[in-house]
Formats: C-alpha cells, sequence, structure tokens
C-alpha cells in the first residue's frame, strides 16, 4: 500500500475555499504548541497576536500602515509570479524608488516649491522602481540569465547606494554629519487621513491598486495574457502571446509598484531619507503575494493579516515577553502550511495498493 | 609576499561556507529542485553547530550538529515540494524565514559564550615552507573538507551511474521516470545533501570563522552561495573558482581601504554582488539560447500513474 | 509552475471572507474572554509601579551595545525592586517600525522610555510631541523637546586614553582601527585616538576600515585581519562584536574592546576597553521620576560622570598602566583635554577653537575630519 499524491481532473473549489482556513488552524495549533514550550500560556499568547490589535484604533491604523507597502508590492509581485517570471528584487526596487523620489524632495528643500513636489516625488519613485526592475528584466529576455538571482543580487547594490548618498552627497548640512537627509518640506511629504493617527494617502493609493489590478487580471486582454503565459506556455505561443514583451511589462510594473511604495514610505511615515528605511518590505511582499494566492483581493486580505501579525508580536514582546524570533518561526510555519493546504486545490492523495500500482505503471510507461 | 600569503590565507577562509554550501545546492539543483532556503539552513546550521560543539566540547559533535539541523530543515523542504508539489520558490522563502527564526530562539541560550576553534594542521616542515607553506599545510580541517567535498561531487556527477542519473533527473525528470528511476526520492536525497552542506558552512562559521554564536550571523552568505551556483553555470570547476573570486572580493575591498585607497567603501562592498550580474549575464550571453541550468530545475514533479 | 485560482474568483472570495469573520468573531469570543481577563489583572496590579520602557536596536545578546543597555535596566530592577516594572523590545529596526515600538510602549502605560541608539531619534521626538506627559531619553542624538532628553558619553575620552596606551605597546608603530560608519561620533574617537598616540609617538600612523555596519562578526574579523596582515599591530574598533578582539588574541596582538568586556575573547590580547556603564545615569533618571523632579537636559558624561570606564588595564608592563591611570585621573579631573587647541587638521592648518583652550562640544559633535598625522581621507566629503 502506498501513497501518492496525484493530479486531479478539476481544480476542487471547496479546497480553495477551505484551505487558508486549515492552514490558519493548523498554524494556531503549532503556535500554541510553541508558546508551550516557550512557557507562555498559549491562549493569552494568541489573544496578544491576534485579538488585540483589533480592539483600538491605534493598532488598527497601525495595520493599515505596515500592510500598505506589503500589499502595494505584493500585487506588483503577483503580476510576475503569474507570468512565471521570478522578480525576488523588489526590494531593491523599493529602495531605488525611494531614493529617486528624495531626490526631488531634497533638490527643493526649502524653496518655496509648490504642490506639484509630491505627486512629483510619487512619479519619480514609479519611474525609477520600473527601470531597475527592468535591469533582471532585460538580462533574462535578451541573455536568459537568471531573474532570481539578477534581481536579487541588485538588492545589495541598491542598498549600498542608498547607504552612499545619505552619508554623503545628500546629508543634512544642519545634522551634525549624520547619515540622513533633512526632514522633507510639507508639500513633499505625504498628507495623513485621520489627526493623530499614522494613515496616510498611501493606503488609498494601495486599495486603488489592488481594485485596478483586480480589474485587469480579470477583464483586460493583457490580464488573461499574463494569467495563460505563466500556466500554458504552449498554449499562449499559439495564441500569439509574447512571453518575452510580458516579461519585460510585469517586471516594469511590479518594479514601478515597488517604487512608489518605497517613495510613499519614505514621504510618509519616516519623513526623510536614511539608510535602513525597509525591514525587508520586498521580501515579506513575496510572501504576502503567495498567501495571497497571486490574487489582488487576497493580496489585500493576507497583507492586512501579515501586518497583524507583526503588530500583535510587537504587542507581544511587550505584554508577554516573548522574543521577535517567534513571529519570524510563525511567518515561516504560516506560509509553509497555506501552500501545502493549498497544493491539495489540484492535487490529491490516493492510497493505492501494490499490485495496481505496478499495473497501472506498465500501463503508463511511454505516456506523459 | 607576506601580505600575498596572509590575503590568500583569509580568502580561503573566508571562501569555505561559500563553498560547501553552494556544493550543497549545485547538488540539489542538478536534480531539478531550487532550493532557495540555503540561508535559512544555514543559520540554523550555525546555531546548532555552535550548540553542540559547547554543550559536547567536541568541533567534530558540534559539525554534526550542524549537518543534522540543515538535514532535518531541508526535509520539510523536501516534503513540501517534492510530496505536496508546492511551488518551490515561495517554499525556499517560507524556509530562510523559518530558519532564520529558529536560529534566533535556539541560538539564544547561547549568546555570550565562546568555544575553542578549531585547530589548524600543523606538519612540522611542510607547514613552515614560506608562500605555500601554510596555505597547503595549515588550514582547518574545514578547508580540506570544502575541497574533498566539491571533488567528491565532481567525480558523483560525471563518474558515476548514481550521478548520470542524478543529472538526468534533473535534465528531463519525465523520461527518467519513464525509464522507471525514482525520481522523488533521488531529488529528496538531493535535497538532503544540499541541507547538510548549509548546515555544515553555517557550523563553520561558529566553530572556525568567529568563536562565538550570534543571531544572523551568516549575514547573507546563503544567498551568495546560491548566486555561486549560477554563476557556477552548475559546473563543479568553475564552483571553486567562483567560490574564492567572491571571497576574494571581500577581502580585497578591506584591504583596499586599509592602504588607503580612496574608492566609496559602499561601492567597494558593492562589488561582489555586480561582478556576479555581469558574469551571469556573459555566461549566459556565451552560450546559444540561453542559460545552461538543468532543463527540468524548479518545475513540479509529479509522476503519472 | 505557478497556481491557476483565478478562475471563479469573486464569489469564492466573498464566501471566503464571510467565513473567515464568522471564524474570527468566533475565536474573538473565547480569546478576548481570556485577554482581557488577564489583563484586567496584571493591570490592576502595575496600578502604582511606574513603568519604564526601552527600545533596543539589537539582541540583548549582542555581547555589546544593546547587551550594556540591558545591564544598566537589570541595575535599575535590582535598585528600585517593586517600584518600578521594566519592559523592552529588541532587534527594532531604525525606520517607521520605531515609531510604532515606541508608541506600543507608551500605550502600554510606560511613563519614561529610553531609546537607545540615534536611529531613533526623529521617531521619539514624533512621538513625544504626540505624549507630553510621556518622558524620553535619547541616547547620542542631538534633538530635544520638553519631554524628550538627550543622552551620551565622552567616549573620546577614553579613546584618548587608549591611544597613549597603543603608542607604548606598539612595536610597528602602526594602528588598526576598525571604524563602524563615517559619522562624528567615529571620526572624534579616531581623532582622539591619534592625538592620545601622537602625544607618546608623534610618528604613529593609523590604518583605518570601514565595515559599514555596526555589528557583522564575520566582516569584523575579516577587517582585523588585514589591518594585522598590512602590519598594524594594535587592533581598535568601534564596532560592537569581540571578533576582532578574537583574532587580535589568535595572532598574539594586542588589541581594545569596546561597548563591553571582551576579555573573555583575548585574556592575553586586551589591553582595555571602553564600557559602556549606563547603570548610574539610569538610575538618576529613574529616580528623578519617581521623585517628580525629572526635566529634560542634554547629558554628555565624561569619565567624572561614570556613564562610562575603562576595563582594568591588563597585559601591559606597569608603568604603561601607570602612565594610563595617572591620564585617566586627569581627564576625570578635568585637568586634560582630549580636543585642547590647537588642534591641527590634515591639511595642517589650525582648526578654530570655539572653546576657548579646546573644542567645543558643537565641535566634537560634529566633527567630520581628520587631524594631522592621518594619511586616510573621511569617506563621504
Amino acid at each position: 500500500m502506498q501513497l501518492v499524491l496525484e493530479k486531479r481532473a478539476e481544480r476542487s473549489n471547496t479546497i480553495a475555499l477551505v484551505s487558508p482556513l486549515i492552514a490558519i488552524g493548523l498554524t494556531i495549533v503549532t503556535m500554541s504548541i510553541l508558546f508551550a514550550i516557550l512557557g507562555k500560556n498559549p491562549i493569552a499568547a494568541l489573544g496578544v497576536y491576534f485579538i488585540d490589535p483589533l480592539t483600538d484604533s491605534y493598532s488598527l491604523q497601525e495595520i493599515a500602515v505596515k500592510a500598505t507597502p506589503l500589499v502595494m508590492i505584493a500585487v506588483g509581485l503577483s503580476l510576475c509570479y503569474l507570468a512565471n517570471a521570478w522578480n525576488i528584487g523588489a526590494e531593491g526596487q523599493f529602495l531605488i524608488g525611494a531614493v529617486a523620489g528624495s531626490w526631488i524632495a531634497v533638490k527643493t528643500q526649502g524653496t518655496d516649491a509648490g504642490h506639484w513636489v509630491l505627486p512629483a516625488m510619487l512619479l519619480t519613485g514609479a519611474v525609477a522602481g520600473a527601470l531597475y526592475a527592468l535591469i533582471p528584466a532585460i538580462c533574462k529576455v535578451r541573455f536568459g540569465a537568471s531573474e532570481i538571482l539578477t534581481s536579487l543580487m541588485l538588492v545589495y547594490v541598491a542598498d549600498l547606494l542608498l547607504d552612499y548618498l545619505v552619508r554623503g552627497p545628500w546629508r543634512d548640512p544642519a545634522g551634525f554629519n549624520f547619515p540622513t537627509t533633512a526632514e522633507f518640506d510639507p508639500v513633499a511629504t505625504v498628507p495623513l487621513l485621520i489627526e493623530g493617527g499614522r494613515l496616510h494617502l498611501g493606503a488609498v493609493i494601495a486599495l486603488l491598486v489592488v481594485a485596478a489590478t483586480a480589474v485587469m487580471l480579470g477583464r483586460t486582454i493583457k490580464g488573461f495574457e499574463i494569467r495563460v503565459v505563466g500556466a500554458a506556455p504552449r498554449a499562449a505561443r499559439f495564441g500569439g502571446f509574447n512571453a518575452n514583451q510580458l516579461i519585460l511589462l510585469t517586471f516594469a510594473v511590479s518594479g514601478a509598484l515597488a517604487g512608489l511604495a518605497g517613495i510613499i514610505e519614505v514621504a510618509g511615515p519616516i519623513g526623510h531619507l536614511q539608510p535602513g528605511i525597509s525591514p525587508g518590505y520586498g521580501f515579506t511582499a513575496i510572501i504576502v503575494a503567495f498567501l495571497g494566492r497571486l490574487n489582488p483581493i487576497g493580496i489585500l486580505i493576507a497583507g492586512l493579516f501579515l501586518a497583524l501579525t507583526f503588530i500583535g508580536g510587537e504587542q507581544a514582546q511587550i505584554a508577554m515577553k516573548i522574543p521577535l524570533d517567534v513571529t519570524k518561526v510563525f511567518q515561516g510555519i504560516l506560509l509553509f502550511y497555506v501552500l501545502a493546504c493549498d497544493s491539495l486545490i489540484l492535487y490529491r492523495f490516493r492510497l493505492i495498493s501494490a499490485s495496481r500500482q505496478v499495473s497501472s505503471q506498465q500501463v503508463r510507461i511511454g505516456t506523459g | 609576499m607576506e601580505l600575498a600569503e596572509a590575503i590568500i590565507l583569509s580568502v580561503l577562509a573566508a571562501s569555505t561556507p561559500l563553498l560547501i554550501a553552494a556544493t550543497g545546492e549545485l547538488v540539489t539543483e542538478r536534480s531539478g529542485v531550487l532550493n532557495l532556503g540555503v540561508e535559512g539552513m544555514m543559520i540554523v546550521g550555525a546555531a546548532c553547530g555552535f550548540g553542540g560543539a559547547w554543550l559536547t566540547g567536541s568541533i567534530f559533535l558540534g559539525a554534526l550538529c550542524g549537518m543534522a539541523a540543515g538535514t532535518l530543515l531541508s526535509l520539510i523542504f523536501a516534503m513540501m515540494t517534492l510530496a505536496l508539489a508546492v511551488n518551490q520558490v515561495a517554499t525556499g522563502l517560507a524556509l530562510t524565514i523559518l530558519g532564520v527564526g529558529l536560529s534566533g530562539l535556539i541560538g539564544a541560550g547561547f549568546v555570550g559564550e565562546r568555544i575553542t576553534t578549531a585547530p589548524h594542521l600543523r606538519i612540522p616542515g611542510l607547514t613552515d615552507i614560506p608562500l605555500v607553506g601554510r596555505i597547503l599545510f595549515g588550514e582547518d580541517a574545514f578547508v580540506y573538507l570544502s575541497l574533498a567535498l566539491i571533488v567528491a561531487v565532481w567525480w558523483f556527477l560525471y563518474h558515476t551511474r548514481g550521478g548520470l542519473i542524478l543529472r538526468a533527473c534533473g535534465d528531463n525528470h519525465v523520461s527518467a521516470h519513464a525509464l522507471g528511476y525514482p525520481v522523488l526520492r533521488i531529488r529528496m536525497f538531493a535535497v538532503m545533501f544540499g541541507g547538510a552542506c548549509a548546515g555544515l558552512a553555517g557550523a563553520y562559521l561558529p566553530l572556525a570563522y568567529t568563536p562565538f554564536f550570534i543571531p544572523g550571523m551568516t549575514a547573507g552568505r546563503g544567498w551568495i552561495a546560491l548566486a555561486l551556483v549560477v554563476f557556477a553555470s552548475w559546473l563543479p570547476a568553475r564552483l571553486v573558482v567562483g567560490a574564492y573570486l567572491f571571497g576574494a572580493v571581500t577581502i580585497l575591498q578591506l584591504h583596499a581601504q586599509g592602504a588607503g585607497i580612496g574608492i566609496p567603501s559602499q561601492f567597494m562592498s558593492a562589488l561582489p554582488y555586480l561582478a556576479t550580474v555581469i558574469v551571469l549575464v556573459l555566461l549566459s550571453r556565451a552560450r546559444t539560447g540561453g542559460s545552461t541550468a538543468p532543463a527540468a530545475l524548479g518545475t513540479v514533479f509529479v509522476p503519472d500513474r | 509552475m505557478g497556481r491557476r485560482v483565478l478562475d471563479d474568483w469573486f464569489t469564492p472570495t466573498v464566501w471566503r471572507l464571510m467565513m473567515r469573520k464568522t471564524f474570527l468573531a468566533a475565536a474573538t469570543a473565547l480569546l478576548l474572554a481570556a485577554g482581557v481577563g488577564g489583563g484586567t489583572l496584571s493591570s490592576a496590579l502595575a496600578a502604582d509601579k511606574l513603568k519604564v520602557g526601552f527600545i533596543y536596536l539589537g539582541p540583548v545578546g549582542d555581547l555589546g551595545w544593546t547587551y550594556q543597555h540591558e545591564l544598566a535596566r537589570q541595575a535599575l530592577v535590582k535598585e528600585f525592586g517593586d517600584k518600578i516594572e521594566t519592559t523592552y523590545l529588541e532587534n527594532v529596526p531604525e525606520g517607521p517600525d520605531a515609531e510604532r515600538a515606541i508608541e506600543q510602549l507608551v500605550r502600554a502605560g510606560n511613563k519614561l522610555i529610553f531609546t537607545t541608539s540615534f536611529g531613533y531619534m526623529d521617531p521619539t521626538l514624533k512621538v513625544a510631541k504626540k505624549y507630553p506627559a510621556v518622558h524620553f531619553e535619547h541616547a547620542t542624538g542631538y534633538k530635544r523637546d520638553k519631554n524628550m532628553s538627550s543622552y551620551s558619553a565622552r567616549w573620546y575620552q577614553g579613546r584618548y586614553i587608549q591611544g597613549q596606551i597603543a603608542a607604548k605597546m606598539s612595536k610597528a608603530g602602526v594602528l588598526g582601527y576598525i571604524g563602524s560608519f563615517p559619522i562624528p561620533e567615529v571620526v572624534s574617537g579616531i581623532n582622539a585616538t591619534m592625538l592620545g598616540a601622537q602625544s607618546i609617538n608623534p610618528n604613529i600612523k593609523v590604518k583605518i576600515i570601514w565595515v559599514n555596519t555596526w555589528f557583522d562578526p564575520g566582516k569584523e574579523a575579516d577587517a582585523a585581519k588585514a589591518l594585522l596582515d598590512q602590519g598594524a599591530d594594535i587592533i581598535m574598533q568601534h564596532t560592537d562584536s569581540p571578533a576582532a578582539m578574537q583574532i587580535a588574541s589568535e595572532r598574539g596582538k594586542f588589541a581594545f574592546g569596546q561597548d563591553s568586556e571582551m576579555i573573555k575573547f583575548g585574556p592575553k590580547a586586551q589591553l582595555t576597553s571602553i564600557l559602556d556603564t549606563w547603570a548610574p545615569y539610569y538610575i538618576a533618571r529613574v529616580k528623578a521620576e519617581l521623585d517628580g523632579t525629572w526635566k529634560e537636559e542634554n547629558t554628555w558624561g565624561g569619565l567624572d560622570s561614570k556613564m562610562f570606564e575603562m576595563a582594568p588595564y591588563t597585559n601591559m608592563p606597569d608603568d604603561v598602566k601607570k602612565m594610563a591611570e595617572d591620564t585617566q585621573a586627569a581627564i576625570t579631573a578635568g585637568k586634560l583635554l582630549p580636543f585642547k587647541c590647537p588642534v591641527m587638521d590634515q591639511d595642517g592648518k589650525e582648526v578654530e577653537c570655539k572653546g576657548g583652550d579646546h573644542l567645543d562640544d558643537g565641535q566634537v559633535l560634529g566633527m567630520n575630519f581628520y587631524i594631522k598625522g592621518i594619511d586616510d581621507k573621511v569617506p563621504g566629503k
């Protein structure tokens, strides 16, 4: 008797519905065991992680603030992944977008510039991110170089470029030579939505991005092309869809969104350019993209959920002295379970007896 | 000349973890599996390796612990991607995050402790030869092991039947399956080997490089190992060159600073990464038809029944 | 590769949303009961204690910067016992997360909050403006407010002493310096070291490597090796791990520790170490808070304030030890000023002397030039 995995004839919609819940359930069980091992009350810990942040307006705002860059970047990444183009360098595109947009802020510092400054910054950030993402895309399309590795290597380069700029040419002259630009002027800052909180316009932009992408993927030819090129490359070729062009397009869009997220983050919650503007958003967004099953609405939910775990993780540190590493473990485990349960949508397990196995193999040799 | 010898020794030490981890990943990828979780496996190997050595007082046992930790983590990856046919990129990334978190939890108890580092070889007479003596005869076991490992892998891949079958799985898993080879099982062993190597490479850091454990001490070396495999076009001989080249750039940029060469340090730090991109492009260009990756790399394989 | 899960998405998605909400609602009832119950109990008990919060940049086990703050926090607990309750958040990155982390501490009821890294300056300021009743202490920064103080220590005094020791102990006459980032604090440390060294050996030289990190044992070890290979025989560092000390020890050379005692890693190598001893300052501030006398201040404590100490002078001949102790006493008493004018910059020009007979605090805080005798160039100029 053997347990084998076999492809389903058709996607199982029931599993598609239920799998995230199973995954969350399994994660909660595993985390409870971990909390118990660490000597913490599992129920209290889970409460601090998931429930407490939802109970007051401040935490809710913070969840939105944290989720904004994640969702924006993840939506862009989902386009790439759908088309089978693996953009791992979103972190670098985020940083380059932040740098490019900040250039305008730094250059117009102190001058009485008008309200064109912020939109110009956002636009520049997006364009710069797109161009930076096109580097690995072109390397892939023209030279066949692995986009996973080129985009990843460029993350380090972007980080070092940012470091160089804020320590040198763009340093705040009044800042005692510390590596940060001067605070951005009000015209160069992303406006807040609610007084007293940190919720800013970026959240609205993120929602618009989600909506636009959902429409694009579901209703436009380009969206259809993207989905088909990833799912069935040969069919796509027959349909005349140009895979290379789509790689370039999806990388450019994803880079633009990451760059936009970068400048919004700098011109919003941070307020100036400094080293270390991203605690790994580009990489966390990859998780969000997969948790959201490469679907814009799913990504929105996944992004909010993951942001919840970040906020909850901090509160857990304060309230229960649970180390920050536990949050990382939790996120890794959650992703594992979601991916595992999702595989059941397309595949299923079957127990088959040895004799049937041998005969079916004999029958099947030569096919596939 | 003494400076040259000293630099070579530093480069050897810096390149060794890269070489070991990349060797393991090379085998994994030749079998058709892309495991992006090298960084996670390495750092868990570092935590467990140090813990093992500190608890038992033996570097050897510590290294074994590191290997075991890496292997266990890779088993999770194997289960997900081979048994459950999950997307390899996502699983690898999840593995990295999980590994980093786990290593922090495991290593927390060991921070602040120190051990005696792995001893260096000392053959009276041979080790004292100027210039080459210490390079050839004065290194610690890990350095020699790393070279022996890559030679063994080269031999295995190109001069044994097992290696041929493994490469077949990576190039065309459907045909390999049709010929009756247990593709998934072979891949599982390849993944486990990759995990063991990553764990060993991670353990090298606290056991031989700096004799203590600090969270995050791998500092991205796992990602560099991944790049190295591609840099080397999945060929063992090129892997050695690449590893030492990478180590050399890292060390030389520090020496350049010390000598007062006034290039911005950030640019020097960025050189290894830029170099990788450029080499990746050049190598892929040199071959017609694009990259020389194992054709089935990263694709999901579910045997038809 | 790639999942095709977009077909028939909208209806299932809405279903999923609904089912999640139901699931969450069910779990909420159960967990809220437990959470709220526990929370109420603990906050009732804590009502009378002063809550003091800490934001740490790195892990408490980093054996360096954060570790020393943590030691000071433990000293607080020992000193004040039941009167206070302390909390810390570690590994808080210096970006937007910092502002939230600080605010979380405020919302958890902490009334005195220490933010222990320069990069927390603007986030601390923003939160301070929002909560005028909460008091903030920011380390190594320069922005303040009515409820936000800044504090730092005059480590350059310790560097001067180290420079003197190094000049005495170095046979090659070349010092090796591992710098983290070319910020004024580090640059002034290099200058103070050299001024001290030059007072013993006017021809002393220094090689500087910037590792662009506060903490990376592997890189620090590589830098130490490179410096030693290039002929330096004393290692000094402005980074946080014991890696360089370890390398120096392996090679039979001397080194100075940083932030904390590193003698465990170099029993025969460590000459001394600059020890961050925040406890006296922290205890004083908490006491002020408890007494209701807390005021916004800018504290830049020298050796006399005991905000930092020199680790015992080890591995050196008695006369060098005496010299170091004498210098330390002189600096503590204010008789010896490391940045006494005239100070010459690399071009040989005299630096303007704004403090009367020594460079004033502003000049030291903003120092971005090397003194005469250093052959390198300050990066980023």
